[in-house]
């Protein structure tokens, strides 16, 4: 290929989805599934992140940890817009059972319904949760 | 078909991992290939060859290697979640590989299914 020459995309673009159903601290699931969306978003997938659940206090604003001997990783999602992770979605029924909107989270989300969201984790290929 | 499996439970606390050797098992039968089983969060216990169950129990890490060995299947411990648990290469059942989380990426890309067992 010659250097001015576009260079060419993955052969095969798969939807992946990444479904946080877990509050940050009190298990790892959080802080490793994290870690894996960092590194998936570097293979030109569709990538897209989800939380519901207690998974909605993973965004959070304003996390201290000094109380339990925790890493505060929260400021890490602020990141997934450097690596150009744009779809993060936040189920609206788990914002308001846990009292919540979306102005209380540390970056901006697509807030939607159990029902979209159901449609849009239908469209995927590759679903992992945790 | 071609499966991709996730393994996230270690062998003893959870079901996970018996349920996904089965279902290895169950689809090599059916004649389907099992490609990678990728192994993450505690998952990666499943690749510790210290690990010394009662004799009268299954034994899912000495399993998990002799499905791999007779099948061709690719086991990859991440290397991530497996530092953080001590699991390293001196202590690596025979079969297993330590690798990236590229690997399960990989394995989501390449297969037809990639199926995921957890809590």
């Amino acid at each position: 290929m010659e250097p001015w020459e576009e260079e060419e995309g993955p052969e095969v673009v798969k939807r992946f989805m990444y479904v946080n159903r877990r509050a940050p601290y009190g298990t790892i699931y959080a802080l490793e599934c994290l870690e894996v969306v960092l590194i998936a978003a570097a293979f030109d997938q569709d990538v897209s992140v989800v939380f519901v659940d207690d998974g909605v206090y993973q965004l959070k604003k304003d996390q201290d940890t000094t109380g339990i001997g925790m890493k505060n990783f929260s400021k890490t999602y602020r990141a997934l817009d450097d690596y150009d992770v744009e779809k993060i979605y936040v189920e609206k029924e788990s914002l308001e059972k846990r009292g919540l909107a979306a102005a209380d989270l540390i970056i901006p989300v697509e807030v939607v319904t159990a029902h979209n969201l159901r449609e849009i984790m239908a469209q995927q290929d590759v679903v992992i949760s945790s | 078909m071609k499966f991709g499996i996730l393994v996230n439970e270690g062998p003893f606390t959870h079901q996970a991992s018996d349920s996904a050797y089965r279902f290895a098992v169950a689809a090599i039968e059916k004649g389907h290939q099992v490609a990678r089983v990728f192994f993450y969060n505690d998952g990666v216990y499943n690749s510790n060859r210290l690990s010394e169950p009662q004799s009268d129990d299954r034994n899912l890490v000495a399993l998990w290697s002799e499905l791999a060995k007779a099948n061709g299947i690719d086991l990859v411990v991440c290397i991530a979640a497996a530092l953080r648990r001590g699991i390293k290469e001196e202590v690596l059942q025979d079969g297993f590989r330590i690798s990236g989380l590229g690997q399960l990426v990989e394995a989501g890309i390449e297969n037809d299914r990639l199926v995921v067992f957890g809590d």
